[in-house]
């Protein structure tokens, strides 16, 4: 019964996340984007107390319940063990006890609050799990998932249905989708044979949790009287904690999966209050199991995910694609307060990347802040009516804001190039950019001062900028705007 | 034991397949709402034609023209579009195909140019009819010598020795100067065809015989349009061709200042007894596709005919017409278009006020009056023009362009509009990429301000993303 609560529960958090992760349109974060908000370590970066404390008051009561049902990398490692055991009543049975790697537990842990106060958010990053698994989802499942929209798009449009459109998938960054393709080779390959390692071993979360764990309320128990020392729950149990010679369990590693109470034809083990404190240690040093560390297969650089390009139409002048101006200051969104606020908070989860509707975000490839999204406007531009991002945002490293404060939000200033631009070196009226400006920060003056006729140039009032990017956007200037945006490293408002 | 394992692990297997099942089944829901008809379509509604063309005599030479005339300006591209718009080469064997029915059904005006199709028009219709007899079909071309790089005299004369080779032909049945009035009016017309000489030379040519009828098609200032039938003793115009069709009957002007009713126009030639070629009978589709109100009308009168048979019975029963131009692009438009000459059925008094008010109708869209001729591309920036005005103008007959977000149906008809922008157009093609250079306009035979109406397109696709619904 209680595993089938649980199961309930966790394909319910499973499918709600993953669903965050692929859904483009903003439909399902309406619904269900508080399941990102009650993850642990977002929500403690996001200092969204209530959340952590409920959270740590859930361990306290029942064990690590958050590890096997909101945790939704943990619901993934569940269903590749499954998925192994599946094969045959051998494999079922394929578990057995092994003892706490204490020094890799907290020694991770340490190097991880390290980082997390020095703010080195790349490896804050790489270790939070609920960021491992979404990001594995935007770079892995999402372009599936889209491809698979274009094809229902493709069909709409010859049935004059509106009811899908087509959009672009493209590589936003390869760094990024390379460590999502090894994070999963290795996250598939640890779940696929001992199930909960990562869990046990690696992940912040589950150190901490795990610790709590220890004490909790309720908790399985072994009934001396009633087990027969068959050892069926601990060949069953994939976070390898009971000890089933000493009817032990390490309470630290449990998981709260609730398999091994359906698991014993003897009804000897019960989740319950725990009364008599059992004291449990195991220093035994059983190294070789979870040296997880033995992780190879490393990935060919890129596995083809090329946004599909358009072929151009004859009789239609070839476009060519815009460049990345070199930035000396990233654009972080709106709501992200500053670079450094945002660097500190943010656990690059890719959800802000996912739903980003104009292409505009995608993860950065500089090192100190690996992983963690920025802006760039070749394909589209930071839309005044959108805010999105800063409402996935569970970590709140981009806060909520609303369109009016949108509007105001200076996130960088535009600089014209001179060099690039249509009237100068085409010498044709365009001021496309300042027709475009959301907030009139664009003016277009004679080019040269003492002919008001001469063809007119644009000027930037950085006071009005808010750095959205229209004009960089859709400046007609290619390979290079001749004008872009730079970052502002702290958002001033109007 | 075993057994209660394998129970429990099929029903938490069979657990998860519905869960998954359940979001499968919400995606397919929407994707069975698709379905949809495509209405408007001049697709064999009527039944096979006959062979009893309407034909009608020219004066000069006394042929025997047949009432629909072949335009060869949207032959089909091997990629399935008008060879205008894909990247394609033309689609020869369909074109073999097209000419063939045409002539088996007694089509033989066929009407090219050397800057249609990408300057491809003239080979292919070349090829297409030198397999038949040259007695059996009438070949209409134009000298084309819009760039000023072909003003002169002897580039213009090489433009005209090139599409008699292309044409494999040693003679033209009707030569045109081709859209007098376009730009500038007077001034280019006189820089295309009067101080270079060129016009006294396709005169000599038409005494000379290499040239059977001589006359000019007509766009844009009427000065122009005026000023040549002034001269009509001098050049004795064998023909003129000009844009007629119902909605520009009387309301050419009332859609754009600076055009001239075709009331006008044909009232004028008629006058002096010119023989009238008909352009632009369709509205380069337009009057296939027209507002909703004006389908059911006009099906309710005759349900069995497409929309498209009465524009071309209109411009038909006008008498002094001497063939009705129609670009054809599939086997589908030609068939439909012979059927509504073979034979044609005049259009009644009662027929043709009917045709008044629905014109009275039609303008109170704001449709932009685009016909898709393409004269405005390639855009240097990379816009595809003619699909953005197609898309905005489908959109307003279809009521997808909702103006306020009070309206009842807003948020669907802005779908409708945003995504099937998208669609119409790629992104970088869209209206917002215009940057007001005003290359286009002076090529437009509609004299639209093209800069002026994607602009305003623009900023009306900006104000429906910002209202989002």
């Amino acid at each position: 019964m209680l595993r089938k609560i649980r199961l309930t529960f966790a394909i319910f958090f499973f499918v709600a996340i993953t669903a965050l992760f692929l859904d483009f349109t903003g439909s399902v974060h309406a619904w269900l984007g508080w399941t990102a908000k009650v993850q642990f370590l977002p929500a403690l970066l996001a200092m969204n107390l209530a959340v952590v404390a409920v959270l740590l008051l859930l361990t306290l009561f029942a064990g690590r319940v958050y590890c096997s049902v909101i945790c939704p990398l943990g619901v993934f490692q569940d269903i590749v063990a499954w998925l192994n055991s599946c094969r045959s009543k051998k494999k079922f049975y394929r578990f057995s006890y092994s003892s706490e790697v204490r020094w890799l537990r907290y020694g991770v842990f340490a190097l991880f609050v390290l980082a997390l106060i020095a703010g080195v958010g790349s490896f804050v990053a790489l270790l939070a799990p609920y960021s491992s698994y979404g990001r594995i989802v935007a770079n892995l499942f999402a372009p599936l998932y889209r491809w698979g929209n274009n094809v229902m798009a493709y069909f709409a449009e010859r049935a004059d249905s509106y009811a899908f459109y087509s959009i672009d998938v493209w590589l936003k960054s390869l760094p990024t989708f390379i460590i999502a393709i090894v994070s999963f080779v290795a996250l598939v390959a640890l779940a696929w044979r001992n199930g909960r390692t990562y869990c046990n071993t690696i992940c912040p979360v589950g150190t901490v949790l795990g610790f709590l764990s220890r004490f909790s309320l309720f908790a399985p128990t072994i009934d001396t009287s009633k087990c027969v020392n068959c050892g069926l729950c601990a060949r069953h149990c994939k976070a390898s904690c009971i000890n089933p010679e000493e009817h032990k369990i390490d309470y630290s590693r449990c998981v709260a999966c609730m398999d091994c109470i359906d698991t014993c034809t003897h009804h000897a083990l019960k989740f319950r209050l725990r009364r008599n404190k059992d004291k449990q240690n195991a220093p035994a040093s059983d190294s070789s199991r979870r040296s997880f560390l033995s992780i190879s297969a490393l990935f060919a650089a890129s596995a083809a995910v090329n946004a599909q390009k358009k072929k151009v139409d004859g009789g239609l002048a070839v476009i060519e694609n815009k460049k990345i101006p070199q930035r000396v200051t990233p654009i972080v969104p709106a709501g992200a307060v500053s670079a450094r606020h945002f660097a500190r908070h943010c656990t690059a989860c890719q959800l802000c990347v996912s739903v980003c509707p104009n292409d505009v975000l995608r993860p950065s490839t500089d090192l100190q802040k690996l992983m963690q999204p920025e802006m760039s406007y070749e394909r589209g531009y930071c839309r005044p009516e959108c805010k999105r991002c800063s409402e996935v945002c569970p970590a709140g490293a981009i806060h909520p804001i609303t369109i009016e404060e949108k509007s105001s939000i200076r996130i960088g200033h535009a600089v014209w190039v001179k060099k690039n631009c249509i009237p100068v070196v085409d010498g044709v009226e365009c001021g496309n950019c300042a027709r475009h400006c959301p907030s009139g920060a664009i003016l277009m003056v004679p080019s040269d001062a003492n002919k008001p006729n001469s063809l007119k140039i644009p000027v930037v009032n950085t006071a009005r900028c808010i750095g959205c990017g229209a004009c960089e956007n859709l400046c007609p200037a290619r390979p290079f705007s001749a004008i872009y945006v730079e970052g502002n490293s702290v958002h001033g408002e109007m | 034991m075993s057994n209660q394992h394998t129970n429990k692990k099929t029903i938490s297997r069979r657990d998860f397949l519905k869960t998954i099942g359940v979001a499968g089944f919400a995606a397919s829901g929407l994707a069975s709402c698709v379905g949809g008809k495509n209405e408007n379509t001049t697709i064999g509604e009527a039944s096979g034609p006959n062979d009893n063309m309407t034909y009608r005599q020219s004066q000069a030479t006394a042929d025997k023209v047949s009432l629909l005339g072949f335009g060869m300006m949207r032959l089909p591209s091997v990629d399935g579009k008008s060879a205008r718009d894909g990247n394609g080469e033309i689609d020869q064997e369909m074109v073999n195909e097209l000419v063939d029915y045409a002539l088996a059904h007694g089509v033989n005006y066929f009407d090219t140019s050397p800057a249609y199709c990408r300057g491809m028009s003239e080979h292919a219709s070349g090829i297409a009819l030198s397999r038949h007899s040259r007695d059996k079909y009438f070949i209409a071309t134009k000298l084309s010598n819009f760039a000023p790089a072909t003003w002169t005299r002897e580039a213009s004369i090489e433009m005209y020795h090139n599409s008699l080779k292309e044409l494999q032909t040693g003679h033209i049945d009707y030569m045109l100067l081709h859209a007098v009035g376009i730009g500038s009016g007077m001034e280019e017309y006189e820089n295309r065809y009067i101080k270079n000489g060129v016009l006294d030379f396709l005169l000599e040519e038409r005494k000379a015989g290499r040239i059977r009828n001589l006359g000019f098609s007509y766009h844009g200032d009427v000065e122009v349009f005026d000023y040549l039938l002034s001269r009509h003793d001098e050049y004795k115009w064998d023909f003129v061709q000009i844009q007629l069709n119902y909605l520009d009957w009387k309301y050419a002007k009332k859609t754009n200042p600076r055009n001239t009713d075709a009331e006008y126009l044909y009232n004028e030639l008629n006058k002096r007894g010119i023989p009238v070629v008909v352009m632009e009978p369709l509205l380069g589709g337009r009057l296939a596709d027209v507002p909703t109100p004006v389908v059911a009308r006009l099906k309710q009168r005759e349900p069995e005919l497409s929309v498209a048979s009465w524009a071309f019975r209109f411009a038909g029963s006008l008498p002094g017409v001497l063939t009705v131009l129609s670009g054809m692009t599939c086997m589908e438009h030609l068939k439909d278009n012979i059927s509504s000459y073979s034979p044609l059925q005049p259009l009644t008094d009662q027929e043709f006020t009917l045709l008044q008010d629905m014109a009275t109708i039609m303008v109170q869209f704001p449709s932009i009056p685009c016909t898709n001729c393409k004269y405005c591309m390639p855009c240097p920036y990379g816009l595809d023009i003619p699909s953005i005005f197609r898309h905005y103008n489908k959109c307003l007959n279809e009521g997808n362009v909702p103006l306020s977000a009070q309206d009842e149906s807003y948020s669907r008809a802005r779908r409708a509009f945003l995504v099937g922008y998208d669609r119409s157009v790629p992104k970088l093609r869209q209206a917002s990429h215009c940057i007001g250079c005003n290359r286009c306009s002076p090529h437009c035979p509609q004299r639209i301000d093209i800069p002026g109406e994607l602009h305003r397109i623009d900023a009306y696709v900006e104000r429906l993303k910002i209202t989002e619904a």
